[in-house]
């Protein structure tokens, strides 16, 4: 299952919930505002350190861009692009939208 | 592969619109199909043809409606949802006596049926909201 979060952890707690949800194996897109949770340094860079351990997490570069912070993104998050999203869409037979 | 898209949210409000439409395009890129775009509740707004944003920014609606003449897209509008929000085409005006339509090029109005058939008919679906 792919899952895409799209909310900054700073303002909702769906990434939270989708990594209480997620599957070890499965993968976790950040995009829009999700991609703060990609961030080093921050109050919420330990529970994704932490998530990586069971899952995937990737963060999609546009967005990381459009917010300037892409100088600062935490090791092991692998940053993509839209055709990067596509084959992480392919790649895994649902994706599932936190919203 | 077959891709479904669904978009919930309007124009100009987050980014939903937005990363849909550079989702679609990475699909087409790619060579995969776009079997359908259903746009819903507040994501109705994506296809008044009416809307005039600055010179300087994108036109999202303009843009939808290219991709959908350029790659034969099926843009879907909810008719529920279209209805509240004052989206209408030529045959729902005259339905509800109103004096003008404001659908955009490449959109048809229909219903939730289409999004069903979309989850049946395509490989993926992916949505985009707030």
């Amino acid at each position: 299952m792919l899952h895409t979060v799209n909310k900054s952890p700073f303002e909702r707690n769906t990434l939270k919930t989708c990594l209480a949800h997620a599957k070890p194996g499965s993968a976790v897109l950040l995009i829009e505002d999700g991609v703060y949770a990609a961030l080093s340094g921050t109050a919420h860079s330990d529970m994704v350190t932490q998530a990586m351990a069971q899952v995937s997490v990737y963060a999609l570069g546009p967005d990381l861009d459009a917010r300037g912070v892409a100088n600062r993104v935490l090791n092991g998050i692998k940053v993509v692009d839209y055709a990067g999203f596509v084959d992480l869409a392919i790649e895994h037979p649902a994706t599932q939208s936190w919203l | 592969m077959k891709f479904g898209i669904m978009v919930n949210e309007g124009p100009y409000q987050h980014q939903a619109s937005d990363t849909a439409y550079q989702f679609a395009k990475a699909v087409l890129a790619k060579g995969h199909e776009v079997y359908r775009v259903f746009f819903y509740h507040d994501g109705v707004n994506n296809g008044t043809r009416l809307t005039v944003p600055p010179q300087d920014d994108r036109n999202i609606v303009t843009r939808w409606s290219e991709l959908a003449a350029k790659h034969n897209l099926d843009l879907v509008v909810c008719v529920a949802a279209a209805q509240r929000r004052g989206l209408l085409d030529e045959s729902e005006a005259k339905r509800h006596g109103r004096d003008a339509n404001n659908i955009a090029a490449g959109f048809r109005i229909s219903g939730l049926g289409q999004l069903v058939e979309a989850g049946i008919q395509a490989d993926r679906m992916v949505v985009f909201g707030d």
